[in-house]
């Protein structure tokens, strides 16, 4: 597919490496700075345009003519949104758009109307119901939804005293009788999607697949407190700290917003009426203790400054045993990260690429086999695909064991019309099935493509 | 440095070569030589070096930008020498350094010979000659790019190390893409001149090897008795197509997906034909009492000036003889080339462009002292980088211009002849003037001139700075 990125900044660039590695993309990127597109374009095999995109010649140089999909990431709201309209006269592309301004949010779908945009992608909102979900499930370091919502992916750790240390995988339905699924282990520096005789190891961080129930009951039986969180504690007010605020108020946790501005302040407390906001340093750890730091049930630093967040956390760390979340925007070092124990780390780049990508691919595969939902788990190195089986689909209608499927893929689930299947050797794909795939390879595009 | 990588791309230029010359060895079946033999050896010795040299592809393909400046440099000395050891072996030169002259001036399409009697020589090696020009021509690892699982990041490097141009761009955004479209048209164009030069009655063979010199703008002879065997309808295709392999490739790329306007507006190409144009016109009046008819004035000067500034160096009349104005302006034209981007050689019209410019915004400056000003090509303002790689390319040209003639000039041959033997080879034109002349041989050098000439071969088709590179201490330090 051919696809225009305009915007070279953070996500931009996330986005063009991960398109780039997907093979079958033609990329071109429009920036009006010279040398990020040059850097780019020496790093990735794409095209790249200096210019402004609201430029008819530069567009036309991009070959917006025969462009698919036109992804609009600067730093300007309103540049994406025009550009994305010049797009739509220009050529006859898909177009997405990076709104963030919470104003232009509330306009969103008459907006979106108006622009005839494919998706609206905020960044910042994403991020916040990524953090929402994960302070509903604090034991977990990463979760993912599938079919919506009824089937989770969720990444823990297991500790050095859990019963789960020295576990066999197939244990756990044997011993436990609990159907989950081990879809993935890191540990250290290795990636496995295990088999049956696998043995599980404490520090290894395990990724699951399993119905909500059937997930509460696991946590249950090894011994893993999982209830949502009553409270928590916000450092820096801004977008995605409004966006959190809002979604845990609906569900009744407390909210404490600490933001050092107090003109900030006093537009949060406008907007958000249940929440409580301070007007403090976050850094200043004599106000975290004062305002309860050591009783929180969780806390999330959400300041501009990458260093700032991982101290912050860090030092949280040390005061309580709630859930910690370190928002980070621009370092790349996750490795290092997390080897900090950090606990959750948030990357809304990521987030908004992961988002992005998963249209792309869903566009591609309009015909046959669709992807219904993409996440990327296991630290980016495999793909979790949830796709829909149509009819004469390779898959259906054979047992699951008699399917010649490629190494380090799994079929993780089935959702048959919202019975969930934790699929055995003999189980069947039906046509109208929606099945979950684990792949450590990238690329799997259709579900044709599991098989050998 | 990424050696592995450099050695899988060093080991598929020397099979690439190895299947290159299958195509001679055909062509020495065909014409019954016992020259055989000696064919298959060099195959063979090609091949099992490329086998050798690596024997899996490696796992980490990523490539930088020096990685990527050193493996075309090496890529290209390698070429050069194996492609050397037909010649060497078969005895159609008498040593070693002069059968490396020979094959360096054929990959680097200068056309520059040692070689006094051609029609001494097998066939086949005469194949083999123009068919280093064709190769040599669009680069053998933008081939190598359009062919090879090289998916690494950086692939591109390759491609610009080789492509001649200030500022290398992609057609689309895959290099692969990109690379194949390039040898898509290329192809195409050499099909098409070969068949326009059947249909003017050629002989196959002539058709095929003129096709291949022209194409990559090449210019050895195929035979002694040179052009003036030919029709004038021949010539005047041949002109044509110098002509045309002499534009930058993209434009044919945007005539094919139908952006004629934009196609139309490029300066680089304008002034190029306007060049052309021009030159014509002054031979033509500088030369009209050497020939009887306007007619033939103008065929002649038309496919001199064309040949020259292509760089390609096919000539049907020896312009030794042409009055000094003419002579001068002809050495003129070898230093500005053809256009970036194409087969041919020299400065190329887009630097000489830039530097141009470049002297009418300093003066403007110093008129108006506090005025803003950018250069701008096609319409759109040259970024400053590309034109300080502009400036110092010209320093380095003239500096390693200058060395060369010290170097050659303990020869002790004429003044003319050593300043336009490195100006034929520097620009891979080919014949120069004096001793060097088009009727004439580069056989008069010593060893050692020869071995100056032939870096200056190198140094002039990669543009610099891969062979500097390749030289500088800075790469080889960890």
């Amino acid at each position: 597919m051919n696809i225009i990125i305009v915007g070279c900044g953070k996500v931009g660039q996330k986005l063009a490496e991960l398109l780039n590695d997907e093979k079958d993309h033609n990329i071109t990127v429009v920036d009006t700075r010279y040398s990020v597109v040059q850097d780019l374009i020496n790093q990735y095999d794409i095209m790249g345009v200096v210019g402004s995109a609201m430029n008819v010649e530069t567009m036309q140089d991009a070959g917006i003519d025969d462009a698919d999909i036109l992804i609009a990431v600067t730093g300007s709201d309103e540049l994406n949104m025009l550009t994305c309209l010049m797009a739509k006269k220009l050529g006859k592309c898909r177009t997405i758009a990076r709104v963030r301004k919470p104003d232009y949010m509330r306009t969103v779908d008459l907006i979106k109307d108006e622009l005839s945009l494919a998706m609206v992608i905020n960044p910042e909102r994403a991020a916040a119901s990524v953090i929402a979900r994960l302070l509903r499930f604090p034991s977990a370091i990463q979760i993912d939804t599938f079919a919506k919502g009824r089937i989770e992916i969720l990444k823990f750790k297991i500790g050095e005293y859990s019963v789960l240390n020295n576990f066999k995988v197939q244990d756990i339905v044997a011993k436990l009788g609990c159907d989950v699924l081990v879809c993935g282990v890191e540990r250290g520096n290795d990636t496995f999607i295990p088999g049956g005789n696998f043995v599980l190891r404490g520090g290894d961080l395990v990724s699951i697949v399993a119905s909500i129930n059937a997930e509460a009951a696991f946590f249950k039986k090894i011994g893993i407190k999982n209830n949502r969180v009553k409270d928590t504690m916000i450092i820096g007010g801004g977008e995605i700290a409004y966006y959190l605020a809002q979604k845990l108020a609906d569900t009744g946790i407390d909210v404490k917003i600490i933001e050092k501005n107090p003109k900030k302040c006093e537009e949060l407390c406008q907007l958000l009426p249940k929440a409580t906001i301070i007007n403090g340093d976050g850094t200043d750890n004599r106000l975290l203790l004062e305002e309860g730091l050591e009783n929180a049930e969780s806390f999330v630093s959400l300041t501009n400054m990458d260093e700032e967040n991982i101290l912050l956390s860090l030092y949280a760390k040390s005061k309580t045993n709630g859930k910690v979340i370190t928002k980070i925007n621009r370092i790349a070092y996750d490795k290092v990260i997390d080897n900090l124990d950090l606990g959750a780390t948030i990357y809304p780049k990521n987030i908004t690429a992961e988002n992005i990508i998963r249209f792309v691919r869903a566009k591609k595969n309009s015909i046959g086999n669709s992807i219904e939902t993409m996440h990327f788990i296991l630290d980016g190195k495999a793909e979790a695909l949830e796709f829909r089986i149509t009819e004469n689909s390779p898959i259906s209608n054979v047992p699951i064991g008699e399917l010649n499927i490629k190494e380090n893929i799994l079929i993780a689930c089935i959702n048959r019309g919202g019975k969930i299947i934790m699929p055995r050797g003999n189980d069947i794909i039906r046509t109208g099935d929606s099945v979950i795939i684990v792949a450590l390879r990238a690329g799997v595009a259709d579900i044709g493509d599991i098989l050998k | 440095m990424n050696y592995k990588t450099i050695r899988y791309v060093l080991s598929w230029v020397l099979k690439i070569e190895a299947f290159c010359m299958i195509l001679p060895l055909i062509c020495a079946i065909v014409y019954k030589e016992h020259n055989i033999w000696i064919w298959l050896f060099t195959i063979a010795m090609c091949f099992f070096s490329g086998v050798l040299l690596c024997k899996k592809p490696p796992q980490n393909k990523t490539i930088y930008a020096k990685d990527g400046f050193v493996a075309v440099a090496l890529s290209w000395i390698v070429l050069s020498i194996f492609g050397a050891f037909p010649l060497f072996f078969t005895g159609s030169v008498p040593s070693f350094i002069n059968a490396l002259f020979e094959t360096v001036s054929g990959f680097t399409t200068t056309g520059a010979s040692v070689i006094a009697d051609l029609d001494a020589l097998p066939k086949s090696i005469i194949f083999w000659r123009s068919f280093t020009h064709w190769i040599g021509g669009m680069g053998v690892l933008v081939f190598l790019v359009a062919l090879l699982p090289l998916t690494g990041s950086g692939n591109f490097f390759l491609i610009k190390a080789e492509s001649p141009g200030p500022a290398v761009s992609k057609l689309v955004p895959r290099v692969k893409t990109t690379a194949k479209i390039l040898y898509i048209i290329y192809i195409g164009l050499t099909v098409l001149q070969v068949i326009l030069l059947l249909c003017g009655g050629m002989k196959l063979f002539d058709a095929i090897t003129l096709t291949f010199g022209t194409a990559g703008t090449g210019g050895f002879g195929i035979s002694n008795a040179g052009f003036s065997v030919y029709s004038s309808y021949c010539q005047i295709v041949i002109t044509v197509f110098m002509i045309i392999f002499g534009i930058d490739f993209s434009i044919y790329h945007l005539i094919i997906m139908r952006k004629f306007r934009t196609a139309f507006k490029s300066d680089e190409v304008r002034t190029y034909l306007g060049i052309i144009l021009a030159s014509v016109v002054i031979i033509c009046f500088n030369c009209r009492h050497l020939y009887t008819s306007l007619f033939d004035t103008v065929k002649h000067s038309a496919f001199q000036v064309a040949s020259i500034i292509t760089t390609t160096g096919y000539t049907t009349v020896d312009f030794n003889l042409w009055p000094e104005l003419s002579k001068s302006l002809l050495v003129l034209l070898m230093f500005f080339g053809a256009c970036a981007g194409s087969t041919g050689g020299g400065i190329k019209i887009s630097r000489v462009m830039i530097m141009f410019k470049s002297i009418i915004k300093e003066v403007r400056i110093l008129a108006h002292p506090k005025s803003t000003l950018k250069i701008k090509m096609n319409g759109r303002a040259v970024e400053h980088e590309t034109v300080r790689a502009v400036n110092v390319f010209m320093m380095a040209y003239i500096l390693i211009f200058a060395m060369s003639m010290l170097v050659i000039s303990l020869d002790n041959l004429d003044f003319t002849t050593n300043f336009t033997a490195v100006a034929a080879t520097i620009n891979n034109v080919g014949p120069g003037l004096g001793a060097v002349g088009p009727m004439a041989n580069f056989s008069v050098y010593s060893p050692l001139s020869l071995f100056v000439l032939i870096c200056d071969m190198l140094i002039g088709r990669l543009e610099i700075f891969p062979l500097l590179l390749l030289v500088s201490p800075y790469t080889w330090k960890k």
